[in-house]
């Protein structure tokens, strides 16, 4: 088993300084009037790639999307997929394929009339639609429906069809709009590791947008976290997760306690930073170099960190505290602890024992604990 | 809810619904009977002049007469079918000439700002303020030999001559085509205002230009609003009377025209009610038949 994990090649030709990149935005901007929606983005997408935008709404990832597609136009700045520059390209005539948040499939035409049109504006020959059609509908799993019009199926099915309209034309890559935000929790988490084995079984490069960071998470190779048009980070999951490089990252990709403080010692590895809020200097690994006395952030992750009655050792950090709250979710129950300075941290415990009650309960004076490589130091 | 409350509620639906059916009952469908008695019945002098339907004989006898000399007639006389067919020729033309008129206009509309596109409608709506009479007797000062159009055509050298446009068949045509236009623009519009434009983006995704994008999506989603401008328009001009009569001459043969002549001038009342039974049934029947089979190709389309 181990050994499967290690033969498989890992998929990472963002790291190869020579690999030519599909898609490339060159300072790429786009105002709507005084309103600027994406602020010179520069971004490189690897064929074979899983991209995500990721974002709130109104941040322009969607207008990043639409100008790949072509529906908009860049207001400076170029726009290369596949080593052609497609500013002054229609959407007609671009080697992309957009499934859009609505859909969009003619409600005059039958399921298959549907998933056959981009081919049939191509002039492909009729038993070659045919055969094709009938390939990206077993692919999502819709070949019974051949026949029906739009307004006899499900969210889900309708997803998939749109899915398969898009697919029938082989694009180089494929545009997803919020693709799963009109289905139900449960079809959503099912149909997002579908949609990932889908796109592993055609080899198209998918870039997707969406709000929901759960989604891009599980399904990107990599992802751009935007924020009112810029880029904040670009990186894998892990990297996103793990190494956020701002606070807007930190605090928009899951839980995070941020403390405010000033870089007190810099002994090689650990970084000493005093935080008005604590009671005592924390120290952080992974420290990179910065100054001291420059002002930063120590970020802690909920689930990196232990809630104990017992004082912490020496080489952990630790603070004291009071359970004031419990958020009990089953799996795990999440633990808000008043801080003497009345601070609250949030903490994530696993709920281990199978009875409701827990050993930690309201009013409880605990011990909160962190090893210094758990934590981040955000300067931006 | 108890029984009662849902049996006002029930009632009261009905009540709400009643009051236009009551209306139409009064108003059309006994007329429209009585139209039928008459066009059973034959002409003689008298008043009414036409022979009753119904007749108590002697020794309380209910004789019932039904004359059908007057659908006979129709049959007989080439002229009732020229004229019918000249109708429908007519008012296909004109429906023709508004969706050709009307749907750019109706597209603009629907496309445009929405601070402009309340104007818009009201102008296509203004006409109405206006008697309909009065804007058909307008055109007779535009169409005349030495109207305005002629006018117009000779200053600028087109013409030498005035041309005879007043008292022609293309007069019928200006007049209809003018008069029933908003009756197009308007069902037009409300089809293409609410269809989802992302579905033209996904046809341009797809690789369809612009132009096969219209045909082969916009065009096919209006068929709604086309099929129902279309008979808004087509129905009241195959049977139209006012235009034929002020801008039409005396060979514009129209099923109105001699539905008039017919009841007026001849006093021939069987004969002009066979016409206007006649004329409702083949036209109402196909339109009927049409708008069902459109019904269920067009479904789900919204």
């Amino acid at each position: 088993m181990a050994q499967t994990v290690a033969q498989r090649p890992t998929f990472s030709p963002w790291t190869d300084p020579d690999a030519v990149p599909l898609i490339r935005f060159e300072a790429v901007s786009k105002r709507f009037g005084d309103f600027v929606a994406v602020d010179q983005v520069d971004l490189s997408i690897h064929a074979g790639e899983f991209f995500s935008l990721l974002g709130a709404s109104g941040c322009g990832k969607t207008t990043l999307l639409r100008m790949l597609a072509g529906f908009e136009t860049p207001t400076s700045g170029r726009i290369f997929i596949d080593g052609t520059d497609v500013s002054a390209i229609p959407p007609y005539e671009r080697p992309v394929n957009m499934m859009f948040q609505s859909y969009a499939l003619f409600p005059h035409m039958t399921v298959e009339q549907n998933v056959a049109f981009g081919l049939k504006q191509d002039g492909v020959p009729k038993p070659r639609i045919r055969e094709k059609v009938r390939d990206v509908l077993d692919l999502v799993q819709m070949s019974r429906f051949g026949g029906r019009k739009p307004h006899q199926l499900s969210g889900g099915q309708r997803q998939r069809v749109a899915l398969a309209r898009c697919l029938a034309k082989e694009p180089k890559v494929l545009l997803l709009d919020e693709p799963l935000a009109a289905l139900d929790r449960q079809l959503r988490e099912r149909t997002q590791l579908e949609l990932v084995g889908i796109q592993e079984r055609v080899g198209i490069t998918f870039v997707m947008v969406t709000h929901d960071q759960g989604e891009a998470m599980t399904m990107s190779s990599r992802i751009a976290v935007m924020n009112s048009g810029c880029l904040e980070q670009v990186g894998t999951p892990v990297e996103i997760y793990e190494y956020p490089g701002t606070r807007f990252v930190a605090d928009f990709i899951g839980a995070a306690n941020m403390f405010e403080g000033v870089v007190a010692s810099d002994n090689h590895d650990l970084l000493v930073v005093t935080c008005p809020e604590l009671e005592r200097d924390l120290s952080i690994s992974h420290s990179g170099s910065v100054p001291v006395g420059a002002p930063v952030t120590v970020m802690v992750r909920p689930e990196k960190m232990v809630v104990q009655r017992e004082s912490p050792s020496e080489t952990m950090n630790g603070v004291k505290g009071v359970v004031a709250d419990i958020a009990y979710l089953g799996d795990v129950s999440i633990y808000h602890i008043a801080l003497p300075s009345g601070r609250r941290v949030e903490v994530l415990r696993t709920n281990l024992r199978h009875t409701g009650e827990q050993e930690l309960t309201w009013e409880d004076e605990v011990h909160l604990a962190w090893h210094p490589a758990n934590a981040m130091v955000l300067t931006r | 809810m108890t029984a009662l409350d849902r049996a006002v509620r029930r009632w009261g639906r009905l009540l709400v619904g009643l009051p236009p059916y009551a209306w139409l009952v009064v108003f059309f469908l006994v007329p429209f009977l009585i139209v039928i008695k008459i066009s059973l019945s034959q002409a003689i002098m008298g008043i009414p002049p036409y022979t009753p339907l119904l007749e108590w004989g002697e020794d309380a006898v209910l004789t019932i007469r039904i004359a059908l000399g007057s659908f006979g007639t129709l049959f007989g006389d080439e002229l009732y079918a020229f004229a019918y067919l000249n109708s429908l020729r007519l008012a296909a033309i004109a429906t023709f000439c508004c969706l050709l008129l009307g749907y750019p206009a109706a597209y603009a509309i629907a496309r445009s700002s929405h601070s402009v596109r309340n104007l818009l409608l009201l102008l296509v709506a203004l006409p109405f303020w206006t008697s309909f009479l009065i804007r058909v007797y307008a055109w007779i000062g535009i169409l005349k030999t030495e109207g305005l159009l002629n006018g117009l055509l000779l200053w600028l050298g087109v013409i030498d001559t005035p041309l005879q446009i007043l008292e022609t068949d293309l007069a019928v045509l200006i007049g209809m085509v003018y008069s029933y236009l908003p009756f197009m623009v308007l069902p037009l519009f409300a089809t293409l205002e609410k269809m989802d434009m992302s579905l033209l983006e996904a046809a341009a995704d797809l690789g369809c230009r612009p132009f096969q994008a219209f045909i082969s999506v916009t065009l096919p989603l209006s068929m709604p609003g086309i099929v129902a401008g279309s008979l808004l328009v087509f129905i009241p001009a195959v049977g139209e009377f006012v235009i034929p009569d002020l801008l039409g001459g005396p060979d514009t043969l129209m099923i109105g025209k001699i539905l008039w002549a017919e009841f007026f001038d001849n006093r021939d009342w069987p004969v002009a009610s066979a016409v206007a039974v006649a004329m409702l049934v083949l036209l109402v029947v196909p339109v009927m038949i049409f708008q069902r089979l459109q019904g269920q190709a067009t479904e789900g389309t919204r």
